[in-house]
């Protein structure tokens, strides 16, 4: 028989409840449960990074994790990224710099991209690849994807210095 | 994946009851990226899964305590690769701790889930060894202390007997000078298993200790106390020598995916040259 558990946690901002089986990742409660498909399903063991939420400010594999792990966590999935319909400056720099392609990785991608800059504002290329090393794009598009991170650092640097901060 | 059923102990008694309790048929849980892949995989068939996380006793802090440093086996990698304590005394680990896996797998996996799956190309044995590391685990019959060059066995194996749960794992804090580095080989830049990792530390004294993974069933310690790794104006052929007695214990599978067997002998010589030159380099800056 399988053992159900009652979890809590917050995605995107919400609070939400589940009645998880124990034995179901957070991937697969995020998508056919909470039905946010914007995470990706593909390797399943750790290597491809299309899977990639934010738990508790860090990125992690959610197909490396139970759900019930994430109990009375705070979940950020690429659903989370817009606001009122407008994408992130992270988002926008990835169409405009020709980062997405098929865009099967392209959530994962944002999703380390988003943790990256979240905790090192002004990174340096190698920081940023370093960053992303646990993301694959089978369509190769890494230099358009540095490249976003990298335009999206700069001009939230600008701003900052326009506004004087 | 198979159907299990899972606990979350609060304590450190509970969770050493259901160890008790469940014996062979549980399987403990801490970050979890060694673990999701084995049960999905099937290789583990537990029939409960007992995680960790939230078990006070195991508390994810780095601190120094009476000379040593104290790492609770729930710390991942990430909070080891940047704690203040590990670079500055440690810097071989936090550089062992900085290249496993990705940011993701940083992000959850632990240091003592890392020993405990004793894979011979666990990026942090190594260093544990060359700083003579000890793991802490509790039992039911109390807390025993063991080496870590007592604990690993060969791939998946370790030296804990059923129903313990390594609790912390400690290093001295060393009371002279010592320069260390961490070395790795891996088939492409980003995230991948190494093919071959070595740490070495150099003390003020002239003894070097070797650690080097991957090249064998389990990762292997050598003392050198010679005097001449820790020269740097010792030639190269004299090293040489040093270096043909350290790595006699490298045994490579010859069905490895990743490495064949020359190259990977081939790149602990490259990788102890290069380890030990920065760790000397460490030691003079001292
Ligand atoms: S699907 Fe999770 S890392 Fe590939
Ligand atoms: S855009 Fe196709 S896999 Fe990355």
């Amino acid at each position: 028989m399988t053992q159900t558990i009652p979890i809590a946690l917050t995605v995107n901002g919400r609070p939400r409840s589940a009645e998880v089986a124990a034995h179901h990742t957070l991937l697969e409660v995020l998508r056919d449960d909470l039905g946010l498909t914007g995470t990706k399903e593909c390797c399943l063991v750790g290597e491809c990074g299309a899977c990639t939420v934010i738990l508790d400010g860090r990125s992690v594999d959610s197909c490396l994790m139970l759900a019930v792990e994430a109990d009375g966590a705070d979940v950020l999935t690429v659903e989370g990224l817009a606001t009122d319909g407008r994408l992130s400056p992270l988002q926008q720099a990835f169409l405009d710099k020709g980062g997405v392609q098929c865009g099967f990785c392209i959530p994962g991608q944002v999703m380390s991209a988003h943790a990256l800059l979240a905790h090192t504002p002004h990174p340096t290329r190698a920081e940023v690849e370093e960053g992303l090393a646990g993301n694959l794009c089978r369509c190769a598009c890494y230099e358009q994807i540095f490249e976003a991170v990298l335009s999206t650092a700069e001009a939230a640097a600008a701003a900052d210095e326009e506004a004087g901060r | 994946m198979h159907a299990f059923a899972y606990e979350r102990p609060a304590t450190l008694a509970e969770a050493l009851a259901l160890m008790q309790a469940h014996g062979s048929a549980a399987r403990l849980l801490a970050g979890g990226t060694d673990l999701i892949i084995r049960l999905r995989d099937g290789s583990a068939r537990p029939s409960v899964v007992i995680d960790v996380k939230r078990i006070p006793e195991l508390d994810p802090g780095i601190r120094v305590d009476a000379g040593r440093l104290v790492i609770g086996a729930r710390t991942v990698m990430t909070d080891i690769a940047a704690d203040a304590h590990v670079r500055r005394h440690f810097l071989a680990l936090a550089e062992a701790a900085s290249v496993v896996g990705s940011v993701q797998i940083r992000n959850r996996a632990t240091l003592a889930g890392n020993i405990c799956n004793a894979s011979p190309a666990a990026d942090t044995a190594p260093p544990l060894l060359v700083y003579d590391a000890t793991v802490v685990a509790a039992g039911p019959d109390g807390t025993r202390r063991i080496p870590i060059d007592a604990f690993f066995v060969r791939s998946g194996v370790t030296t804990l007997v059923p129903g313990e749960i390594v609790t912390a794992i400690e290093l001295p804090v060393p009371d002279g000078p010592l320069g260390a580095a961490h070395q790795r080989r891996t088939r492409r830049r980003g995230h991948d298993l190494a093919s071959v990792t070595l740490s070495v530390a150099i003390g003020g004294s002239g003894t070097t200790r070797l650690a080097y993974g991957s090249v064998g069933p389990r990762p292997v310690l050598h003392v050198d106390g010679s005097g001449v790794l820790a020269d740097a104006s010792a030639t190269a052929e004299a090293k040489a020598r040093v270096f043909e007695a350290a790595f006699a214990d490298a045994s490579p599978s010859p069905r490895s995916m990743r490495a064949g067997p020359d190259y990977r002998l081939a790149m602990l010589r490259v990788l102890g040259a290069r380890a030990v030159a920065t760790a000397l380099d460490r030691l003079a800056g001292e």
